[in-house]
């Protein structure tokens, strides 16, 4: 076989060049020699002087000065030298704009040349050329080119076309060429038809409404004939572009399926993978008895399996969709786990994958070839992937309960290697197991516990604190373990401090006589010599517990514990579903969606997998449902008195609890650092290393308990832009402020009645509440919490009621807000939980407020920066609303809307029609820019329309609530 | 898309570098040098995000090449891309080196300019830029109107990978099915995975645009037309048609895309009308019933803390009449080896520190047979905790069969239009298996 390339090297050798010298010159005065050969009359060297141009482009020389000299070899008919300027060009026109007209000419000359090659390569580069002036000289000659009689020139127009609207886009609309583009879908040759695919899709994902591909059954069907002709890249174009469309029904949806399925035996993976995205997707409206889901279900293992003999960095990609896949429908690879197995020499992120894979397949039929797998891994190099290794041993135990007692003596044959980072993991890992099974493998605690010195990472050091708490009554000297550990207690991490100080608790709690000094001093080095707030906070806690009453301190800290979930690192299934539509693309590598890596706008909408025809079973894969955070749980109208809430209520101002505890949500996330003792641990334990919990004082305790902390706001990762803080405040009055409503019912809080809304008075939001009491007895000793939310609302002070409350009396309270508290998405947006505690007991109940209370007094944008913001935000940013029958001119509306701090920054009126242009700043820095067109001229017309734009799209509904609200009172 | 390509050498610095994209600056050239090419750790992933730019990289020997985007691509597609790309620039001068891409640097701007528009990938079948872009320059000046239209259908057509016109005074092609067949064996002798991976690899010498149907023995194949009852007595052993296994069973296949995938689907037949020269026609796995050419058996004991005993037995498995050749064991030694004594039955081997391991060599076997060595290997006394990791013993060779059991039927040539028949074509066809990653551990 390797006579080809023995052929190629010798026609290489043989051939006259040498290019590689023009790589070579450094000396001074370079350029100025360069000036002179460019002007030289001889062609060779004038072509010689222009590679050495481009080679000193190429390594990042700025030879941008000899603009004019190169342009001037440009009319010549030497092809090899023309493109060579033709790259200069494309590198430099941008920074000499004016020059760059001198090029205008030629390309336009060429774009009628009698050779197709040369009309085409004319048009695809001065298509590169992004400068203003340039374009409006390629409008004419691309014209011509989209409608050339050869292929190669339409082909090559139709990507032009997406080249001219990323620089001007409206220019494309003017001139009519995105029709012009949609008519090539029709073409006869099916390249031409898969780069014009190409272009549309990349133009439609700047207009998100536009229906620009306008993805009907009859173009669909064109698609498909092309996908059977065209090359690999161009199927590509198609199956991404196949994968938006929504099939009307099952059928349709099958018969895709069918034309799409021969795509799965292409040898070029991309096909292979955009083929199953399509599949992935419109799988999903197939009903699940029909025998073609079956079969298309069996037809996809073959081919993802194969993917894996493709190169590593293929390989990779395969494997990060594959998790994908396994997590969204696993029965597809159930019988597959041999083929994830490590090899040798497969390079590290491969490995990696491969494991995670392992994992997730895992079950009782294969959990013996699992294991004996991941014993050889554990003996691997790579520090990571050992790890790795150790931990799925213990994911195993956990999740198949017959091979537990085997992975536990896997994990202890690991011990005994005595390699210090593989006994750390063992023993993170055996803490889980310890949770999941409990009572069964204590009899390994003996090993651990040897192992005791050699343990020098936070997490390691925790777990193994955490078993010596956990099982203090069967360790003989636990007390003495415990206490080694006191020693250097300020030096540890959080983490271990945190977990000393319930450990020593649980002690204490077990064996009471021997460790009372230990407790004392661990509680007095939590609460006076540290300065961690969350350290603080526990210890006071379990003071006050362990002073007032032990029994119910008892109750807490040695509560039975939650069982821990299955499956770990499960992706959210909005965000599985999101990234299932993106098969083969970046998303689904990083699993993340394209907005959390795309600047601007392109291509950031989410995308959502069609709707199951016929009945709606939206419980398809349960197993997956599960394990997911409550995050994402929209929150019933009145919370259920459990859940993280509770957590955040245990710093307040309340008397130890003394009834029943209640239950954790089951939803505990496994390798979370939450893995603390009882029930009070693991609540309080998530907020480990987040954000500082609210302290408001704790009576009994010894010393003063920093009060009414302004907590710093924990701005969560992807939220960060949306939830910043920054906000102003200004004067105003005259705000609309909705009546009140009853937010708390008597009924469900034993005969307390909450109603309230929100009102902005000077720039301070306020939360206006009535307490009425339908109770028989006095209620006194009131307080309020709120939950974190998306905007990090809280109370400013304290809850005044300052006198008791009798029998129906009602009191109104006026509750100053800042929103300087937690910040949590909540869903929606502007839901605010809040728990109202009285002498009786604790009530939770959520409402909404208007966004508006987050409009601040300074959102007045000028007009400048109005414009060039509207422009900046992406199109696909903008929502547009309707508000019915109202019947305000636009002065009136700008008024009222102006109460609100709704600022009107300019306005225009075109014919009939007033536009408003108004601008809006939240709390938290985010500007929010509308359009508020209200027709003048007919009476009868009264609907106005709205469009907004936002960085933040998920804002603008909520925007368009208040305009509604607003502008009907 | 793919808003830019890099060329780095292995110092980092760039030999190509060609932006499609507004949003990618000469500043990312940079970052990827400094970030990936520059950083201390061995690469941890293929596809590395910084500062909110993408880069897909692959390696080449001394080479790195680098796809840049801001956008959410096609992952799948920049990489195959980005192998394509090496293929086209070996087809065209060879090895990718330094030098040869400072030699060709010319040419590959035009060739990524040919290739990848705006970032998208275009046809890129060498077959068809040779037509039109050559080392030695541009060829299009000296063209006709009609060689010049007849160059843009062929680039742009249905079957862009071959052009019109091909003429040969003999009509000749080659199939060469090439396996690699994988192993992985427990100390035990308990087959853990084992899969051959197989390339039919065609090289066509034929004239016009010839229509080819390839038939092998794939079960699904065989167990229909047993069924039908129409058995292609014609075709069932035209070519080289040894006994063996009836048919087997094909876990999965890829195509080149030749190949007419729809008719593949529908009917499971092969046709198609090749590229002219060498080209793989398909690719295809098997996990079943597959002939595993030697078995590898290990023995290591540990005396003491300063010696180890090896001894490792191979034993051949198929025909006697046949020979595997190039037969290589590679027995890995722990790091803390001072010395080695080998004796071997056959072949030679020796001890290499610098690869540590005992590398055992034997030009050739016959079927049926069993050879073995033995090693003491001393060791210096080391404090390291950690354990020796004992890497599986890997083994290479090649054999002139198909492990999988693969059998070409058949591969008839129609032409129509120009006056040669199937009869007349020459046809070779030749089985070579080799092995992939074969271990046995130990």
């Amino acid at each position: 076989m390797e006579w080809a390339s023995q052929l190629c090297e010798n026609r290489g050798l043989g051939s006259k060049m040498t290019d590689s010298k023009y790589f070579t010159t450094t000396k001074k005065g370079e350029i100025f020699e360069l000036k002179a050969e460019l002007n030289s009359d001889k062609k060779e060297k004038k072509k010689e002087a222009v590679k050495k141009v481009i080679a000193s482009m190429t390594v990042g020389k700025d030879v941008s000065a000899l603009f004019p000299d190169v342009v001037n070899c440009m009319q010549t008919d030497n092809l090899e030298l023309k493109k060579l300027v033709y790259l200069y060009l494309m590198n430099y026109a941008k920074s000499q704009p004016d020059m760059a007209i001198m090029a205008v000419n030629t390309f336009v000359k060429d774009c009628e040349d009698p050779n197709p090659l040369i009309r085409a390569l004319a048009v695809r580069t001065m298509g590169c050329i992004r400068v203003d002036k340039i374009t409006e000289y390629l409008c004419e000659p691309l014209r011509k080119c989209l409608k050339d009689e050869d292929p190669y020139v339409r082909k090559t127009a139709a990507v032009c076309v997406a080249k001219l609207h990323d620089i001007n886009a409206q220019l494309v609309e003017d001139q009519g060429f995105l029709d012009t583009l949609k008519d090539l879908i029709s073409d006869s040759n099916p390249m031409v038809v898969a780069n014009a695919v190409a272009a549309l899709s990349e133009i439609a994902e700047s207009h998100p409404n536009s229906n620009l591909l306008d993805l009907n059954p009859q173009t669909i069907n064109k698609l498909l004939t092309a996908l059977n002709e065209c090359t690999e890249w161009g199927q590509i174009f198609i199956l991404d572009c196949l994968a938006n469309y929504t099939p009307r029904d099952d059928r349709e949806s099958q018969s895709i399926c069918e034309r799409v399925t021969p795509r799965l035996s292409h040898a070029n993976s991309a096909v292979v993978l955009s083929a199953v995205k399509v599949l992935m997707k419109f799988m999903e409206m197939l009903p699940k008895d029909l025998d073609y889901y079956g079969t298309l279900l069996k037809k996809l293992a073959p081919p993802l399996v194969t993917l894996l003999s493709a190169e590593p960095e293929l390989q990779y990609v395969a494997l990060r969709n594959i998790n994908l896949i396994v997590q969204k429908r696993p029965e597809i690879l159930k019988h597959e786990m041999k083929v994830f197995f490590v090899k040798y020499n497969d390079p590290i992120y491969v490995k990696l994958e491969k494991l995670d894979i392992m994992i997730r397949l895992a079950s009782q039929a294969n959990i013996a070839q699992v294991l004996a797998e991941l014993k050889e891994y554990a003996t691997e190099v790579d520090v990571d992937f050992v790890r790795k290794a150790v931990r799925a041993i213990g994911r195993c135990a956990i999740k198949v309960e017959q091979s537990a007692e085997r992975c536990v003596s896997t994990l202890l044959d690991l011990i005994q290697t005595k390699v210090n980072y593989v006994v750390q993991e063992a023993i993170v890992v055996i803490k889980d197991i310890f949770r999941k099974y409990p009572n069964k493998y204590e009899s390994v605690i003996a090993t651990l516990c040897e192992n005791l010195d050699s343990l020098d990472e936070p997490e390691a050091r925790a777990a193994m604190i955490w078993i010596v708490g956990e099982y203090a009554e069967r360790i003989d000297n636990a007390d003495e373990l415990l206490e080694s550990f006191l020693e250097g207690f300020h030096d540890e991490s959080t983490q271990v401090q945190l977990q000393l100080l319930t450990a020593i608790v649980k002690l204490f709690l077990k064996k009471p006589t021997e460790t009372q000094e230990l407790v004392q001093q661990v509680l007095s080095l939590a609460t006076q010599d540290s300065d961690n707030p969350d350290l603080r906070d526990r210890g006071y806690i379990y003071w006050r517990l362990l002073s007032t009453d032990p029994v119910a301190a008892k109750e807490v800290v040695l509560a039975e514990k939650p069982l821990i979930s299955e499956e770990t690192d499960l992706i959210e299934p909005t965000l599985l579903d999101e990234l299932i539509c993106h098969i083969g693309t970046l998303a689904s590598v990083y699993h993340k969606p394209p907005s959390a890596f795309v600047e601007g706008g392109r291509g950031v909408q989410h995308k959502r997998l069609p709707a199951r025809a016929g009945s709606g079973e939206s419980a398809e894969s349960p197993d997956v449902g599960q394990a997911v955070s409550a995050v994402s749980d929209a929150p019933p109208a009145v919370i259920p008195s459990q859940g993280d809430l509770l957590g955040d209520l245990l710093n307040l101002d309340l008397a130890p609890p003394t009834s029943n505890v209640p239950p954790v949500p089951s939803s505990m996330q496994m390798g979370a650092m939450d893995l603390l003792g009882g029930g009070l641990d693991s609540l309080l334990g998530g907020d480990v290393g987040g954000s500082p919990a609210m302290g408001v004082s704790l009576g009994g305790a010894p010393v003063g308990m920093p009060a009414g902390l302004g907590a710093a706001p924990a701005v969560g990762g992807g939220l960060g832009d949306l939830f910043d803080l920054g906000g102003g405040v200004g004067v105003t009055a005259g705000s609309y402020i909705p009546p009140k409503t009853v937010w708390l019912p008597a009924m469900k809080a034993k005969g307390l009645e909450i109603s309230g809304t929100f009102a902005r008075r000077s720039g301070v939001i306020h939360m206006d509440l009535s307490f009425t009491n339908k109770a028989m007895s006095v209620m006194t000793d009131f307080a309020i919490q709120f939950n974190k939310n998306s905007f990090g609302l809280a109370p400013a002070g304290p809850l005044q009621v300052l006198t008791p409350l009798s029998p129906n009396q009602t009191v109104d309270v006026s509750l100053p807000l800042s929103t300087t508290g937690p910040v949590m998405k909540m869903e929606p947006l502007n839901n605010l939980q809040v728990a109202v505690k009285n002498n009786i007991d604790v009530f939770y109940f959520s409402c909404q407020y208007p966004i508006s209370l987050l409009f601040v007094e300074d959102g007045k944008m000028d007009r400048q920066v109005f414009l060039a913001t509207w422009k900046d935000i992406p199109s696909e940013n903008e929502a547009q609303f309707q508000i019915k029958d109202c019947h305000l001119n636009s002065d009136a509306a700008s008024n009222k809307l102006q109460g609100s701090n709704i600022f009107t920054v300019a306005k225009r009126t075109v014919d009939t029609q007033d536009m408003l242009y108004q601008s809006v700043k939240l709390t938290n820095g985010i500007w929010m820019l509308a359009e508020l067109r209200i027709q003048t001229g007919n009476p009868n017309s009264t609907d106005l329309e709205l469009s907004v734009k936002c960085r933040a799209p998920e804002v603008s509904q909520y925007v368009y609530q208040c305009y509604e609200l607003i502008l009907r009172n | 898309m793919i808003g830019g390509l890099f060329i780095y050498n292995h110092k980092g610095e760039v030999l190509i570098s060609r932006v499609y994209r507004d949003d990618i600056g000469r500043n990312a050239v940079d970052a990827f040098r400094v970030n990936v090419i520059h950083a201390r750790q061995q690469v941890r992933s293929p596809v590395t995000n910084i500062a909110r730019t993408s880069f897909f990289h692959v390696k080449r020997s001394n080479i790195w090449l680098a796809a840049v985007t801001k956008q959410n691509v096609n992952a799948a597609m920049v990489f195959e891309f980005l192998y394509k790309m090496c293929d086209v620039m070996t087809a065209y001068f060879g090895k990718i080196s330094e030098e040869n891409i400072k030699n060709n640097f010319v040419l590959i701007y035009e060739l990524l300019d040919e290739i990848l528009d705006f970032g998208y990938p275009q046809n890129s079948e060498t077959g068809a830029l040779k037509t039109f872009i050559t080392q030695q320059g541009i060829k299009s000046q000296l063209q006709t109107k009609e060689e010049q239209s007849q160059i843009t259908s062929q680039v742009t057509g249905q079957i862009g990978w071959r052009r019109e016109g091909i003429k040969y005074r003999r009509n000749e092609l080659f199939l060469d099915v090439l396996e690699s067949v994988n192993l992985l064996m427990s100390p035990q002798g308990q087959v853990l995975s084992a899969h051959v991976s197989g390339r039919v690899v065609m090289k066509s010498y034929l004239s016009g645009m010839p229509e080819c149907k390839f038939g092998m023995n794939d079960k699904i194949v065989i167990d229909k037309q047993g069924k039908g009852g129409t058995t292609d007595e014609a075709g069932k052993s035209e070519l080289g048609g040894s006994s063996g296994k009836q048919s087997i069973a094909i876990d999965d296949c890829t195509f080149h895309q030749c190949v007419r995938l729809s008719k593949f689907d529908s009917e499971r037949s092969i046709s198609f009308i090749p590229p002219d020269g060498e080209y793989e026609l398909m690719r295809y796995r098997t996990t079943k019933d597959i002939i595993l050419p030697f078995r590898v058996i290990p023995l290591v004991r540990e005396v003491g803390r300063t010696k180890l005993e090896v001894k490792v037995v191979i034993k051949s498995n198929f025909k006697p009449s046949l020979l595997a050749q190039k037969i290589e064991v590679r027995i890995p030694t722990p790091l803390n080896t001072s010395g080695v004594q080998v004796i071997c039955m056959k072949g030679k081997a020796k001890y290499k520190a610098s690869e540590n391991a005992i590398v055992w060599k034997i030009k050739r076997m016959a079927g049926m047979k069993e050879s073995q060595i033995s090693a003491e290997i001393e060791l210096l006394p080391t404090n390291d905790k950690k354990k020796w990791a004992r890497p599986p013993i890997s083994m290479n060779f090649e054999v002139p069969f198909a492990p999988s059991g693969l059998k070409v039927r058949y591969l008839k040539v129609f032409e129509p239009k120009l006056n040669y028949s199937d009869h007349d074509v020459i046809k070779w066809v030749r089985y070579i298996g080799r092995s992939g990653i074969y271990e046995t551990r130990c």
